[in-house]
């Protein structure tokens, strides 16, 4: 594999990116549009931080779903999907979209839990450790997940639909355990305690992005 | 001449497979509980389930077909993806498509007997939320298949959507268990190593589970041969 190439093509498509801004655009006003939905859902209730931090999940498991599958479902549009294939390795390719999708998601959560720390008054965060490592971990899991998901729904005809439900299931462990380790971080648990939670989203990130790059030769070859 | 041999052979596999699951099923149904099982035909009483273990001769052998199927469809995407063999991603539809039928089947026997056990037909116990994702992963697999055309393009995409999917379902066995506690039989039984089938209830389980697995290559057999029979007649078609 050569790294350049795959740099190349991450370089390629932020550029492409920054001068549309069609994704992170659209993106950002989901988010806002999210929150505020359940800003209005909450009102004067008192909810608990345990119900918070599912939601949190839920806001990012979606806007994922209307974002990252972006990057292959555009070269598919534009029809550069022949020209891709052609001047790059299907690793190569793999590899640089996998770190855009990387840097698009850790740019949107960033910006989705601040808000949702500044917003979302009756959620806070006991214990900053376990909040950010599980914050870490989670998005590049999710992203690794998505990014091959979005590689085979760029093929199909229903695109957008098809998104979500293909990955809810490849992403359920994933999301089951960032909750509960989200839920641990709201109620101050040891950071030990969480220890479990961690193993099990690095042995998810390892296996998934394995797969992926054995796979995704045969996804992206026609 | 051969054809007819070939043909009496395939009679006897039906007879013989609807033979045995007739008799599992009267066993299962037909013999009695007792208190002290002394004669082959007496099941005994599984405290805390009485009657209601005879679900064990159908939903486990279901449940297990189920799995059968996943990792049968799984082998021949790989088979696929090495070979490009169209034959594979046949084998691969036909083996999924059972395995999804067995999928609901065990859903709903486990449902049932989870209303008169627990008392509601649905509750997110760890068995019901894993039996609940594979329905998931199998409803996805032919949403996927349906929304490609190019044969050769679906017979790919959906082997390696079913190899990412087998590559994640084990992590449920770590995670679900950290989340909620289960009240499934299985797990309670084996830790207080209380109940044990006796003999006559494991013969019956064990004929259940041949059975069931038999049944399944069966049917697995004759979709393959229709799914062949299909492809020829859309070759000669065209």
């Amino acid at each position: 594999m050569n790294v350049r190439a795959a740099i190349t093509i991450f370089s390629k498509d932020i550029r492409s990116e920054l001068r549309t801004r069609y994704a992170l655009n659209a993106l950002i006003m989901f988010v806002i549009t999210t929150l505020s939905v359940i800003l209005f859902a909450i009102g004067n209730e008192s909810v608990s931080p345990e119900v918070l931090s599912g939601v949190l999940w839920i806001i990012i498991f979606f806007s994922t779903m209307s974002g990252l599958s972006r990057t292959f479902v555009s070269e598919e549009e534009r029809g550069t999907v022949l020209t891709l294939q052609l001047v790059a390795r299907p690793v190569e390719v793999y590899c640089g979209k996998l770190l855009f999708n990387l840097v698009l998601l850790f740019a949107l959560n960033t910006f989705t839990v601040a808000l949702y720390l500044i917003f979302v008054t009756s959620f806070s965060v006991s214990s900053y450790s376990i909040f950010i490592t599980t914050l870490v971990l989670g998005t590049l899991g999710l992203a690794s997940a998505s990014t091959i998901i979005a590689a085979i729904i760029s093929k199909a005809n229903t695109k957008g639909t098809l998104y979500p439900v293909l990955s809810f299931p490849i992403l359920l462990p994933l999301l089951l355990t960032v909750i509960n380790a989200t839920k641990m971080a709201a109620d101050g648990a040891a950071l030990s305690e969480a220890a479990g939670e961690f193993q099990v989203l690095a042995s998810y990130l390892v296996v998934i992005t394995a797969v992926s790059y054995l796979l995704f030769e045969h996804v992206w070859k026609d | 001449m051969d054809l007819f041999v070939s043909f009496e052979r395939k009679m006897a596999t039906k007879s013989i497979i609807g033979l045995w699951l007739t008799a599992v099923i009267v066993a299962a149904f037909a013999f009695p509980t007792v208190p002290n099982p002394a004669s082959w035909h007496e099941f005994p009483i599984v405290p805390g389930l009485e009657e209601k273990a005879r679900i064990i001769f159908f939903h486990v052998p279901m449940a297990w077909t189920t799995v059968l199927a996943f990792i049968v469809s799984m082998i021949y995407g790989i088979r696929y993806l090495a070979k490009k063999n169209m034959d594979d991603d046949l084998k691969s539809a036909s083996s999924a498509g059972l395995g999804l039928i067995f999928c609901i089947l065990a859903t709903v026997t486990g449902s049932l007997w989870a209303k008169f056990s627990w008392g509601s037909f649905w509750n997110w116990d760890p068995r019901e939320t894993s039996i609940f994702v594979l329905l998931l992963v199998y409803g996805a697999y032919f949403a996927l298949r349906s929304a490609l055309e190019v044969e050769e393009k679906r017979a790919s995409l959906s082997a390696v959507y079913a190899i990412i999917a087998g590559a994640t379902v084990p992590f449920f066995i770590f995670v679900i268990p950290r989340i909620i506690s289960s009240l499934h039989p299985d797990p309670i039984v084996n830790s207080r190593g209380k109940i044990e089938m006796n003999g006559s209830m494991l013969t019956v389980f064990l004929c259940s589970l041949a059975g069931f697995t038999a049944l399944y290559f069966w049917m697995f057999n004759l979709r393959i041969r229709a799914g062949r029979l299909e492809n020829k007649q859309h070759s000669i078609g065209e």
